[in-house]
């Protein structure tokens, strides 16, 4: 039976098309994948279904009637129920509150918690999703603050699931746990909607895959019959290497070195404790973690927008340990900071002159900046750096997320640096973004550039990186040449994992 | 230093205390019911002032001071529902829309009183309300002063405080209202009627505040003059923050505001050969010292001041 079927549903924010004419079908009891690169239009195709946009054409039909869902609450009436990818969780209410809210157990016109806390702790067992039924959500962790999300909608009683990228902020063992849950789900007669860009995730999970692409539904395949590649270049539209050729670099002296550094927080809590890195000369060091680690403090230390409170920082011989961040970047630092809007841009800028941002010096005569040369050195970034947009007066806040990443690193890159600190070089960017940004990084290890990566993404670091260094709670626990992706899991996970739950997940990933 | 020491413990100063908060506690619950529902109410003082004057002007029409406190009531309602608009559907800003509020009131009821007693300064005298005496509580020695003999509205506030409390934390509305305060769009995913809710709560709100204006110029006084609220309702806005956007706080907290007022009241009257401006200082420097501490630590609801924008 087909449980949901879209019929040329259109959705425009102004003159932009978010949904252009989208049909699609989903059946009942199956795990369908919806893939697509960022701004694809896969979350808004979703909150069409969930009521939260009203689409401006189409129907949708479901159970095999047609159905206008024009708010959340007649979503969830009709037995939909959205894992959204930014929890809707109250911080400071507990587990329980956050679920039943909207639809309380009642006792004499009250709300009857102790009925509510029996009703969670039912389907929290049914569903094998462990959550403390009395805990405030600020006190437990995103896996949890997930399953919370998760009993959330089967508490309403949701027979359609829809999922926006829930394995974002998960860690590789939380991903299996929810791998699990989603399999059990199915076999419970749920319908499950998977949104997300992964590829290995696609063909893991899922049943069928629907592939979006600017807006369009490319194809729908069914998953047994695809192959990761096929998936990349029906979302990218064009042939996509997932391997990165890395060649043989010849290592020299070494460029970075952080020694002993540590940094303690306002409450005297230790957020750094004692790291010592060395990069040389071509080379790529990786940092691995779970984030909120001590990684973007690593990263504030070395670019110098935060003191460190003991140890040493040297760059290229010279110590920079007390250096402010414009003589950082004199010494030859490139900094591709991990929150581009926040750091890395002035969303309000021009292209041009979020480009010699830092570099604004070597534009200026007299005072005055030299527009022609801008323009002339803006132009060379924006083509080598593949930055897709109308004109280079365009503001940095109407390019896509990929693209605002390519003009970072653009920028970042052009400016022959000595050590590039590269922190979640590819964080929210699609497929074809990330191969570019890649292969950009390897070139400059070719190049022969110090390079530190510090990065969510297991793949990317397996990937490119000569070494990796697992940071847990602010230590560095871990460093080795070669690690399998369980163990780095395994490490970033807590330095002690019991040798039982070992070898559980081992015989689950061998299972699967 | 004895004579300070009587007057700081003196039954009286807490009696006291008891009327001096009354309207001080309605507005700073009518302050947790907006904010915990995310909207900034600046507009408290504004609406404490107009059920100050609609009390009075009931009570002038009809010369029954319980019509009065009902005028007070849809007075205030009235314009909760009014902040309701201008915050909500045209989403103004909080803060401009209350201070908007505040000054428009201040104007409003200043003209009224123009046109229909002649005067800007002061209202005529109206009949106000009766004390009630509760026969067997009144006779408890320190529990009968304290509680013994009030007008109604005092009364009311010791319901209110109660039922405020019940209703935040006990009641499906009271978990919804939270939530929708704490993150709208969660809310929003949660079939919640986020509108609704808040709409419900300013008026609600305006209410209140309707009931702490009538007992100032119904229960103190007996009329209305210009800018009667002089700065209660800020005051109150403190005291919604000071306890934690909860009404029992809220209640501590006004009633902390009040008793150093009634001290300060009563130390003038010792001849201490302090300046009375000093004396005088006394509460609003406690103000500031209590609140700068909890502001530390205070942590208001985390939509507060935020506007919610759907996309259908």
């Amino acid at each position: 039976m087909n449980i949901i079927e879209f019929k040329g549903i259109t959705k425009k924010f102004g003159d932009f098309i978010a949904n252009d004419k989208i049909d699609l079908t989903i059946k009942k009891g199956e795990i369908h994948c919806l893939l697509g690169e960022n701004g694809a239009g896969k979350t808004t195709l979703m909150n069409n279904l969930f009521g939260l946009y009203n689409p401006e054409e189409g129907e949708i039909f479901l159970r095999e009637k047609p159905c206008k869902i024009d708010n959340p609450h007649k979503a969830i009436e009709l037995g939909l129920g959205m894992i959204h990818q930014h929890f809707m969780l109250i911080d400071r209410l507990t587990t329980t509150e956050n679920i039943i809210v909207g639809e309380e157990p009642l006792k004499n016109g009250l709300v009857d918690m102790k009925k509510a806390r029996e009703q969670v702790k039912q389907i929290s067992d049914n569903y094998h999703l462990a959550v403390k039924t009395n805990e405030k959500i600020e006190n437990i962790s995103v896996g949890e603050q997930q399953r919370v999300e998760i009993l959330k909608v089967l508490y309403r009683k949701a027979e359609i699931l829809i999922f926006d990228e829930p394995t974002a902020v998960l860690t590789p063992q939380e991903v299996n746990n929810l791998f699990t849950t989603l399999r059990e789900l199915k076999a419970g007669g749920k319908t499950i909607i998977f949104i997300t860009h992964k590829l290995e995730e696609t063909m893991n999970i899922s049943d069928r895959v629907t592939v979006l692409r600017k807006g369009k539904v490319i194809g729908t395949v069914n998953t047994c019959d695809t192959s990761p590649k096929e998936l990349a270049r029906m979302m990218v539209g064009r042939e996509v290497l997932l391997n990165v050729n890395k060649e043989k670099s010849d290592v020299g002296d070494n460029v970075l070195e952080v020694k002993d550094i540590s940094l303690t927080g306002k409450h005297k809590n230790l957020l750094l404790k004692n790291i010592n890195i060395s990069i040389r000369k071509g080379e790529i060091v990786g940092i691995a973690g779970v984030s909120g680690n001590g990684q973007l403090e690593l990263e504030e230390c070395i670019a110098g927008l935060r003191k460190v409170t003991s140890g040493k920082i040297i760059l290229d011989s010279e110590d920079i340990t007390h250096a402010p961040t414009g003589i950082r970047r004199k010494r030859g630092l490139s900094h591709i900071p991990s929150d581009r809007l926040k750091r890395g841009l002035v969303p309000s800028y021009s292209l041009a002159k979020n480009i010699i941002l830092g570099n604004q010096d070597s534009f200026t005569k007299n005072g005055f900046l030299l527009q022609n040369d801008i323009n002339k050195y803006c132009k060379e970034v924006l083509e080598k750096f593949d930055v897709r947009c109308q004109s280079m007066n365009d503001t940095a806040n109407n390019l896509s997320g990929g693209n605002q990443q390519k003009l970072v690193i653009g920028r970042e890159l052009s400016t022959d640096p000595k050590f590039i600190l590269a922190a979640q070089p590819t964080r929210g960017v699609d497929v074809g973004a990330i191969e570019f940004i890649h292969n950009n990084i390897l070139e400059m290890r070719k190049q022969n550039k110090a390079i530190l990566l510090i990065s969510a993404e297991l793949e990317e670091l397996l990937s490119l990186a000569d070494r990796i260094l697992v940071i847990y709670e602010g230590e560095i626990v871990s460093k080795k040449n070669n690690y399998t992706k369980e163990e780095l899991g395994l490490l970033m996970a807590g330095k002690k994992v019991p040798e039982e739950e070992k070898k559980e997940l081992e015989n689950r990933i061998q299972n699967d | 230093m004895q004579e300070i020491l009587e007057v700081i413990f003196n039954i009286n100063t807490f009696s006291a205390a008891i009327r001096i908060s009354v309207p001080l506690v309605f507005a700073a619950i009518g302050g947790v019911f907006s904010e915990r529902a995310g909207i900034i109410n600046l507009g408290l003082e504004g609406m404490l002032l107009t059920g100050a004057f609609a009390g009075v002007l009931g009570s002038y029409l009809t010369g029954n001071p319980y019509i009065g406190i009902l005028f007070a009531i849809m007075g205030g309602a009235l314009i909760g529902f009014i902040f309701a608009l201008f915050t909500i559907k045209f989403e103004a800003n909080h803060v401009v829309a209350g201070v908007g509020l505040n000054i428009l009131m201040l104007g409003i009821t200043t003209w009224l009183m123009q046109i229909l007693w002649d005067s800007r300064g002061t209202s005529v005298n109206v009949t106000g309300l009766s004390e009630i005496t509760i026969p067997i509580l009144s006779s408890i020695p320190i529990l009968g002063k304290l509680f013994g003999s009030h007008n109604i509205l005092a009364y009311l506030m010791f319901i209110v405080v109660i039922f405020s409390w019940i209703i935040l934390f006990k009641t499906p509305f009271g978990l919804r209202l939270r939530v929708v305060g704490e993150y709208q769009k969660a809310a929003d995913t949660l079939g919640i009627k986020i509108r609704k809710i808040q709409y419900t709560s300013l008026i609600f709100s305006g209410v209140l505040c309707g009931l702490g204006g009538a007992y100032l110029s119904l229960g103190h006084l007996n009329w209305f003059s210009m800018n009667m609220s002089a700065g209660r309702g800020y005051m109150a806005l403190a005291a919604n923050i000071f306890g934690g956007w909860n009404p029992l706080g809220a209640f501590g907290a006004s009633y902390l505001f009040a008793y150093t007022d009634a001290l300060q009241m009563r130390m003038q009257a010792l001849n201490l050969n302090v300046p009375n401006e000093i004396i005088q200082m006394i509460p609003y420097i406690l103000t500031i010292l209590v609140l700068a501490g909890a502001m530390i630590r205070s942590r208001p609801p985390a939509g507060l001041g935020k506007h919610y924008k759907t996309n259908r």
